[in-house]
């Protein structure tokens, strides 16, 4: 019993980084664009996001407020390197997959390099503490579960409703997914198709950057060149698991989190397998699940890493 | 309320596309409470020129005045704001929305900065549907919608917007001829209120619902006038500059032996129910059999099931004495079938293919055409400027991608490359949809020397007058079985609608 609720209130703060980064990676392809770039964004996010409480304590302990700068720095720069993004394959055209790995590698090669200008070695941070929530953190089982984290943790949450409100009740909802489905219409109806590509690739690089500042300053409160792990590929992948739907792909990004959580736990249990085996499983799930996913092309952004072009006659 | 549109000018426009003059020097006007029939070919450049009206295209040259006032469309969106509104061929309609949230795309006043007021929206549509005796359901998702309720819905949608002055980018090309009917006299009633522009080339339809015509060939205004005082004939003969006469099959009937007999088939539908019940058929050589129905009442998952492109649950399909049921596509082209698909842009050709390759698709492995699995330049080259010259297809040369020419030279390349394959039988599956008169009489004119050389043809068609033109029977089909089977004699416009809309007799 103690495992399960260990291994349950792990799941839940573990899977805060995927959440954030996959939420945005769904505005992004409900505007039309995929950004498998993602990964790389997540790294300048996580380096920037420890860099701040880390020049200012050297290590040491910071006030709180630093550690939030640092996430604010993170999600800001994430949002400017979604709108150089839109630059590249918005505004020139050019094809979506290839551009996202060049800003996954451009993203993890630029985080690296400067970490050993700024940092040098491996160096953790206090990072931000956890704050229980006053009485709803004392019951027993869902207290440690759900209740007993940073404030991150709680807000990502939060933010799931919040992200399924702006998609589907407000105006500006209407029209990310009216560019991502049928440009040529949102056009006819004088939306500027390019222009909400742009600010959806905007709060999506802004979720991704703030998803890395979670891991370095909220979760492993360190930051080094394997820390996003494959993340920001994970994210996109629980986008199309959660068929562009908030509340599905949170459901995705706790499956995840869960099965690595077990496997952490499994590999202490000291159970007679190679570890590699459960390092691989939540990869695993991932592959197997998507591959049973049904395709239901009613909800998929059919324009989806389509460039639009007004004056190209199809 | 907006100023009321008296009078819209378009004045010597002209728009160029790479390597296309696509408007040239194009006048027209529109007053009041009329209603002008657009005509031409395709690619005449009726769309081209409304799209520019619209401020989706900007033109080079010329000048558009409403009220005598010129004005100035950087997009849609002041188009829209000086009363104008428009229907676009493809619907724009997106289609994982809800007919309310399609029309908030444009509805602004709805768009508060917190939220989206759905039910301003909604209520307005509802209104709006209600005046014009547009029947829609404002909460249905587009993809729910046949192609006939989804017409009604960018209606509603350009008119919720405050559309004072119509243009329709030929409305009817997908509709039902009780849809097209329905239409016609909704708009009828709608000009007491707009102005219209009506793009078509289906000139009865011009005849019952326009005041004034102007016809467009290759870019140009070649007539103008009001449509009371010129017959149909005369339109088509100015639009295409010769007379069309459509052929008829007007030859004996010789039927031959039994070339593909369905017995008995049951198909399933993409969504899994029962396209096909039970339904049999049979074909003899040297006839045509016409296939007559509303779409969507099976047409598709027949011609599918017999070219081994859809599983069969159960029957057979005898092709010469050959069961094709469940069968691979190799297989059945192996034993001599031709087949014009319904959708010429994904089943007919590859789109990014040059012509002279979608000519070769079934042949690639034929010694006629390669050696060795290596292609045979020369002959491919040679086949390719013999078709294009034999079958008259406008393309710059035989190296163009075939996805860029026109719906009808599209078909052409399609018809040359199953005709001169000497098949056995032919399978055509609305091979005229969407094309002008031209090409029509092209195609039909194909079909019938098919069939005086004693090839058994299967048409798919729902034209009414295409199918009675040609065919020595026809069949009705209705929610996947035949309903009757007519010979040609037997067959009119009205026993023919009542067999398709389901009804067993005459009663």
């Amino acid at each position: 019993m103690d495992l399960i609720i260990n291994i349950l209130s792990m799941t839940v703060p573990f899977s805060v980084a995927l959440l954030l980064a996959s939420i945005g990676e769904m505005f992004n392809q409900r505007s039309g664009v995929f950004n498998l770039g993602c990964e790389g964004v997540m790294a300048m996010g996580a380096f920037l996001g420890m860099l701040v409480p880390f020049m200012v304590g050297h290590g040491g302990p910071v006030s709180n407020g630093w550690n939030w700068l640092g996430l604010l720095l993170a999600a800001l720069v994430g949002a400017l390197l979604g709108l150089f993004f839109g630059v590249i394959v918005v505004t020139f055209r050019a094809p979506q997959g290839i551009a996202g790995i060049g800003l996954q590698m451009f993203g993890v090669g630029t985080a690296g390099t400067l970490f050993r200008h700024f940092v040098g070695g491996t160096q953790s941070i206090p990072g931000m503490a956890n704050t229980p929530i006053p009485v709803l953190s004392r019951i027993p089982v869902i207290g440690p579960i759900f209740f007993s984290h940073n404030l991150m943790v709680y807000l990502a949450f939060l933010f799931v409703p919040v992200a399924w409100y702006i998609l589907f009740k407000t105006s500006w909802g209407l029209k990310v997914r009216a560019v991502g489905t049928h440009p040529r219409a949102a056009d006819s109806m004088g939306i500027n198709v390019n222009r909400t590509r742009y600010e959806a690739l905007a709060l999506g690089g802004a979720l991704a950057g703030l998803a890395g500042a979670y891991l370095s300053v909220c979760q492993v409160k360190m930051f080094s060149d394997e820390l996003i792990a494959g993340r920001g590929f994970i994210a996109v992948a629980l986008v199309y698991f959660g068929h562009w739907h908030p509340v599905k792909i949170m459901g995705g990004a706790l499956l995840f989190s869960f099965a690595q959580t077990i496997q952490y736990n499994v590999q202490g249990l000291g159970i007679d397998l190679p570890y590699e085996f459960f390092v691989m499983l939540p990869y695993v799930v991932v592959v197997v699940v998507l591959a049973f996913t049904s395709r239901n092309q009613t909800t998929s952004p059919s324009a989806l890493g389509k460039p639009f072009n007004r004056e190209i006659r199809t | 309320m907006e100023e009321r549109i008296r009078q819209l000018r378009m004045e010597h426009i002209t728009k160029r596309f790479p390597g296309v003059l696509a408007s040239d020097d194009i006048s027209l006007t529109v007053d009041e409470g009329e209603i002008l029939a657009l005509v031409g070919e395709n690619g005449a450049g009726k769309t081209t020129l409304m799209n520019i009206l619209m401020g989706i295209y900007q033109q080079d040259e010329g000048r558009i005045l409403i009220n005598d006032r010129e004005v100035h469309f950087k997009g849609p969106e002041d188009a829209f704001e000086a009363g104008l509104g428009m229907v676009h061929q493809q619907y724009m309609l997106v289609p994982n929305m809800t007919v309310t949230e399609n029309v908030a795309l444009g509805y602004k006043k709805a768009w508060k900065p917190l939220k989206l007021d759905l039910d301003m929206v909604r209520s307005r549509v509802v209104e709006v549907s209600e005046h014009y005796g547009l029947a829609v359901n404002p909460d249905a998702y587009i993809w729910q919608l046949s192609v006939g309720e989804q017409q009604r819905v960018e209606l509603v949608k350009t008119l919720c917007l405050g559309a004072r002055f119509l243009i329709l980018d030929e409305p009817t090309s997908a509709l039902t001829p009780q849809e097209t009917d329905e239409l016609i006299e909704l708009l009828k009633r709608m000009k007491d209120e707009l102005s219209i522009i009506f793009i078509s080339h289906k000139l009865n339809e011009v005849k019952a619902l326009s005041d004034k015509v102007v016809i467009l060939r290759h870019g140009a205004v070649v007539f103008s006038g009001d449509t009371a005082d010129y017959s149909s004939g005369d339109i088509a003969a100015l639009m295409t500059g010769h007379e069309i006469v459509l052929p008829e099959n007007k030859e004996p009937r010789v039927q031959g032996e039994l070339a593909l007999s369905i017995r008995n088939i049951s198909v399933r539908s993409d969504r899994g129910f029962l396209a096909l019940e039970n339904l049999s058929l049979d074909v003899h050589q040297g006839e045509i059999v016409g296939l007559a129905g509303v779409s969507g009442n099976g047409q598709r998952e027949l011609a599918e099931a017999i070219n081994g492109l859809r599983p069969v649950e159960s029957g057979t399909i005898e092709f010469f004495g050959v069961d094709l049921a469940n069968k691979s596509p190799y297989y059945v082209i192996d034993h001599g079938m031709g087949y014009i698909p319904e959708e010429r842009n994904i089943e007919g050709i590859v789109p990014s293919f040059a012509v002279k390759e979608n000519f070769i698709l079934k042949d690639s492995d034929s010694d006629r055409f390669s050696r060795h699995r290596f292609l045979k330049k020369k002959v491919i080259n040679d086949n390719a400027v013999t078709l294009k010259d034999q079958f008259d297809i406008r393309t710059p040369d035989t190296s163009t991608a075939a996805g860029s020419l026109s719906g009808g030279n599209i078909q052409k390349v399609i018809l040359a490359r199953e005709i001169t394959r000497a098949p056995k039988f032919l399978i055509a599956v609305y091979p005229t949809r969407g094309l002008d008169m031209g090409a029509i009489e092209f195609i039909h004119q194909e079909l019938l020397k098919k069939r005086r050389e004693g090839i058994g043809i299967l048409l798919i068609s729902e034209e009414l007058d295409e199918i009675m033109n040609l065919c020595d029977r026809i069949a009705v089909i209705y929610k996947g079985g035949i309903q009757k089977v007519l010979t040609h004699e037997e067959a009119n416009r009205r026993t023919l609608g009542i067999y398709m809309a389901g009804l067993k007799e005459e009663e």
